[in-house]
């Protein structure tokens, strides 16, 4: 069995990466998982936290939001609404995403049923978890 | 007849036009690489996202847990339009057509009786429906201030779509956008976005295992692929736009310099005529003597 298999790391505006890697890390909507070459083929949405790619050349982290994962036995597809690299995420950037999960959360708590205000929250609590992960501060995002 | 005065003014006037449509060309075609790379970094994430949800739909279909934005309100009635045009004019027929598209497709539905209710995008397709169907307009996006059109544009006028489709505003949703084939030729495009409509055969996604459910999956990616859609129709739209603004401005600047031609003719002609005029009277004159 081959030890590499193909990534491809995908936002709406364009392809962040390709590469032939080793090991990836996802955060998946149910928990975390590591997809290795000839992982069983499934599909598995994401929760906002940090996607490693482990390659020949090294571990690379992603922060990523919301969107999907297609994994095949040779290849690895994340399909993420917003993703960039842990090096390019600065405060400013992560502020305003939770900012979006605060201000998504109050309006779910006024309109909709409580489904949507546990799912808002949840992406709410992925969020700060996600940027105490990379060492940004979640509290700077006053409403 | 004009003076050769007023000749000369005509084809200075004439000159500064097609220095300004030239310009006005160059700029769309710089523009128009951009918007078309835009367009193709967009692309994968396209096709995957609409394979997996085509994948999806087709094992949900029919079943009786399928999220309403797959399997629709179950009625037929009121039907949403959106219009995506440009902001700026002077691109030819790119405005007109896709109107003229959503018009046909409005009269026939209020021909069948149904309800029908607009979104527009951008300025010049307001304009013209407003006139005729400005009692259907519901809503307007204005993406003048956009300089280069992000996820987050496609993202909000997903969310006001989707927005209304829980409020029950709606039934049926349409985009109607010029797809790009080229320089020359912008296709204009009926999409159905609600319910979700795949065309060609979905590949078997018994194959994979889902995480949540294959339910749960699609009802998070549903509203996510309806903002794709519009997403990849705002990028073909810009590029159409782009590509429509070449070629008319490139026929301006044409006509112009075919109208400098005929100008500078007519210009010669009766400046010859006036200097033959003159001769004529010095002679007859000195005859006379």
């Amino acid at each position: 069995m081959a030890d590499t298999m193909q990534f491809d790391l995908v936002s709406p505006e364009r392809k962040l990466t390709s590469v032939q890697a080793r090991e990836v890390r996802i955060p998946g909507a149910d928990g975390d998982l590591t997809a290795m070459p000839g992982h069983a083929p499934m599909i598995t949405t994401l929760r906002p936290g940090i996607l490693t790619v482990i390659s020949a050349e090294g571990s690379t982290e992603y922060a990523v939001t919301g969107g999907f994962a297609e994994i095949t036995g040779d290849s690895v597809s994340v399909l993420a609404e917003r993703g960039l690299p842990t090096t390019e995420m600065t405060q400013e950037v992560y502020t305003s995403m939770v900012v979006e999960a605060k201000r998504h959360h109050e309006s779910a708590r006024e309109e909709a049923g409580e489904e949507a205000v546990e799912a808002a929250a949840k992406l709410l609590a992925d969020m700060v978890a996600m940027g105490t992960h990379i060492g940004l501060d979640p509290h700077q995002a006053s409403l | 007849m004009p003076s050769l005065k007023d000749l000369k003014n005509r084809i200075g006037s004439v000159k500064s036009t097609r220095k300004i449509t030239k310009a006005m060309q160059m700029v769309a075609a710089a523009k128009l690489r951009r918007a078309q790379e835009a367009a193709e970094a967009a692309r994968p994430y396209a096709e995957r996202m609409n394979a997996v949800v085509a994948g999806l739909a087709s094992s949900v279909a029919g079943s009786e847990g399928a999220p309403r934005l797959l399997a629709g309100t179950g009625a037929d009635k009121v039907h949403l339009l959106v219009v995506m045009t440009s902001e700026r004019g002077l691109c030819g027929g790119f405005n007109t057509v896709i109107v003229r598209l959503a018009r046909a497709k409005i009269n026939e539905l209020l021909a069948a009786g149904k309800t029908v209710k607009i979104i527009t995008v951008g300025k010049k397709g307001r304009e013209q429906l407003k006139r005729d169907y400005g009692q259907y307009v519901v809503g307007h996006v204005d993406l003048s201030e956009v300089k280069r059109i992000g996820y987050d544009n496609a993202q909000g006028i997903a969310r006001d779509i989707l927005a209304r489709f829980n409020a029950n505003e709606f039934d049926v949703a349409t985009i109607f956008y010029n797809r790009f084939q080229s320089v020359i030729s912008q296709i204009p495009t009926a999409q159905q976005v609600i319910p979700a409509v795949f065309d060609g055969g979905a590949e078997a996604s018994s194959l994979y295992d889902y995480e949540p459910s294959e339910e749960g999956i699609l009802a998070d990616l549903l509203p996510r692929s309806v903002a794709t859609q519009i997403f990849t129709a705002l990028l073909e739209n810009a590029a159409s736009e782009q590509g429509a603004r070449m070629s008319a401005m490139d026929n301006a600047t044409r006509n112009a310099g075919d109208m400098i031609n005929k100008l500078t003719i007519v210009y010669n002609r009766s400046r010859q005529a006036a200097i033959t005029t003159e001769l004529i009277e010095i002679i007859s004159g000195a005859e006379a003597l």
